[in-house]
């Protein structure tokens, strides 16, 4: 697509998305040319890419374990060896820094693509049959909705003996999925009054067929986006119920219970550097895709002029 | 419309039956209860007795019998008791508590309203200004930052470096009472209040400029110019009337982000709220009242929607059920 020659003209694709030489590109390239031309979804894609090279590539970064505890350096402050000082377990907090991003990143990510299969998963069913089924699947979103998600996941967390990383990106998962649901349910139902539906229905296609070759890609830039923001509401997730105390326990390093830390009036007080870059990895990743996902939601629907 | 509110009423029955249910059920999956989360770790208690306890306590009827007694009760007002604090009586443990809860979560919904509805106003009036600008980066932010680490940056910097307001607790000397009283209150609770209205008024400022800017493109605000109005009734008399709409809905949805959200920020604040009650009490397995407290925080949510459902449908005559 760089040498495609269209590129240097400054023909604005919003203004007229009718013009001829738009024809010949698939709907997906348009969107990719709009979120290009964003300027600030690509600064932070970039930041999003650094912070993910820094967790991918921790050991390169610090030879120190995250999990080794050493009572003799405990709540010390920065030093050559301990860039950010150490913990109240003595564990080096520079590396669980960088561990711990790994590990908010990928409860984030997992946590993100389950809520997502369950929302599409019962959005299709309960959008494409109607009926009895939809009903029942939206009776269910109900009572799911009745109790803030947190209190929801808390009880379940109390419920469930020892949390693991696996369990705890279950119990997320399966507290979070009505909202997709709803969306996905909502999408499908003006899609299936849509002649092309009607049409693939008349020549036979399998009712999986359709769901799957029609409203799917159809419906596929509101669910990006919306699994783009689900995963910052992840990672906050994440840190909230870590920090409290509900989430990934010790000794695995999260962002969350890296600041839970500071719920020490000690730690809170003299050592700022423990509890701060944790907090603004949690922030500069959340903003990070929050504006990726306000990028491709312009990209995907170029008509949400929204200002 | 009267009829639309009937509907609307009716409609809530059922639901808080569920919730009443849905609240027993997840206490009734727990693997253990307050007997075994306290006393079975304590080998010299003899398993006799402790199976004497557990029939005392009726926690080995058969769960429908053990929902009836529950739910029989709680409509006479009794939640029962604590299975941890001695027996105490959980309205009595939740009464102050949710007191304290409620005076947070208004006065946190009042600087939210307070804040983010003129300045969405005046965002929309005179957007890409130098305000708008900040204002639109202060929402970004504000939706992106965990409130807990606000709120742990809030206490660092205002009451441990500054010392403008107290980290944590509800009021400083017991003894003031009077106006002094209710001024050291509101004292205490601007920090909390603010970190749990972050979000919301992020939210509610990005929601007021867009909907103002949509009405004021509208053709009957137009009409209004045209008509020779003045900029400030063309606002007030028009605008603002119609932008409020959506709002006031997301408002009543707020009561839960708001419920929810109390829980994080009143740990961080040591508030001693419902939020800290419920996480000690779900750390302790007091069952009673973890589902006295679930409880509230659904009923309560339920209201806000039932509520938000009514007023939208006074405003706006054009909703109809179904």
């Amino acid at each position: 697509m760089q040498s495609n020659p269209q590129e240097i003209q400054p023909e604005n694709p919003e203004t007229n998305p009718n013009a001829n030489k738009e024809k010949s590109n698939s709907p997906f390239q348009l969107a990719l040319r709009r979120f290009l031309k964003n300027k600030m979804a690509l600064i932070s894609v970039f930041i999003l890419l650094i912070i993910i090279i820094l967790c991918i590539l921790a050991p390169v970064f610090t030879d120190l374990d995250p999990e080794k505890t050493n009572l003799l350096l405990i709540e010390k402050g920065p030093s050559e060896e301990h860039i950010l000082g150490t913990n109240g377990m003595g564990q080096d907090n520079f590396s669980r820094l960088l561990y711990g991003g790994r590990i908010s990143l990928i409860v984030g990510l997992s946590a993100m693509f389950f809520t997502l299969v369950i929302g599409v998963v019962l959005g299709s069913i309960g959008g494409y049959y109607g009926g009895i089924i939809d009903n029942i699947i939206m009776r269910a979103t109900d009572i799911m909705l009745m109790l803030p998600f947190l209190v929801l996941a808390l009880t379940i967390m109390a419920i469930v003996d020892k949390v693991t990383i696996g369990l705890f990106v279950a119990i997320i998962a399966l507290t979070a999925w009505p909202n997709l649901t709803r969306i996905i349910r909502g999408m499908y139902l003006s899609l299936r009054e849509q002649e092309f539906v009607l049409g693939a229905r008349a020549i036979g296609a399998s009712d999986f067929r359709i769901i799957f070759k029609h409203f799917i890609p159809n419906a596929i830039g509101p669910i990006i986006v919306n699994a783009t923001l689900m995963m910052a509401t992840m990672i906050i997730a994440e840190s909230a119920l870590s920090f409290i105390g509900f989430g990934i326990p010790q000794p695995t390093p999260t962002w969350g219970n890296m600041i839970s830390e500071a719920q020490n009036i000690r730690i809170l007080r003299n050592h700022p550097e423990a509890w701060i870059p944790p907090g603004l990895g949690i922030l500069v990743t959340v903003l990070a895709i929050n504006f990726i996902g306000d990028g491709l939601r312009d990209a995907f629907d170029p008509k949400s002029n929204r200002r | 419309m009267y009829k639309y509110i009937i509907r609307r009423i009716l409609v809530f029955i059922p639901m808080l039956f569920i919730l009443t249910i849905m609240v027993f059920g997840l206490a009734q999956l727990a693997p253990g209860d307050a007997l075994t989360g306290q006393s079975l770790a304590d080998p010299n208690v003899d398993p006799e007795v402790y199976e004497q306890q557990r029939e005392a306590l009726g926690l080995n009827d058969p769960i429908p019998v053990q929902y009836g007694r529950w739910i029989s009760s709680v409509a006479q007002g009794d939640l029962g008791n604590s299975l941890v604090f001695n027996g105490r009586s959980v309205a009595e443990l939740i009464e102050s508590r949710f007191a304290n809860t409620l005076y947070l979560g208004f006065f946190s919904l009042c600087i939210t309203i307070l804040v983010s509805i003129p300045i969405g106003i005046y965002s929309a009036k005179r957007p890409y200004s130098l305000l708008d600008y900040g204002a639109t980066g202060f929402g970004f932010l504000g939706l992106a930052i965990p409130n807990f680490f606000f709120g742990l940056i809030a206490i660092y910097i205002l009451s441990i470096k500054l010392g403008w307001f107290p980290a944590q607790g509800t009021m400083s000397a017991p003894g003031v009472t009077g106006f002094e009283a209710f001024i050291d209150r509101i004292h205490h609770m601007i920090l909390p209040g603010i970190t749990l209205g972050l979000a919301g008024t992020a939210t509610y400022m990005r929601y007021m400029r867009s909907e103002v800017l949509d009405v004021l493109g509208s053709d009957y605000i137009r009409t209004a110019r045209a008509k020779g109005m003045s900029d400030s009734s063309v606002l007030y008399k028009h605008t603002l009337r119609n932008a409020l709409i959506p709002i006031i809905t997301l408002m009543g949805f707020e009561i839960g982000v708001l419920l929810g959200g109390a829980v994080i920020t009143e740990q961080v604040f040591q508030y001693p709220g419902l939020g800290t009650l419920f996480l000690s009490s779900v750390t302790n397995r007091d069952y009673p009242v973890v589902m006295a407290i679930a409880m509230i925080l659904g009923i309560l949510i339920l209201i806000g929607n039932l509520l938000a459902d009514i007023f939208y449908s006074i405003i706006d005559p054009r909703i109809r059920y179904d």
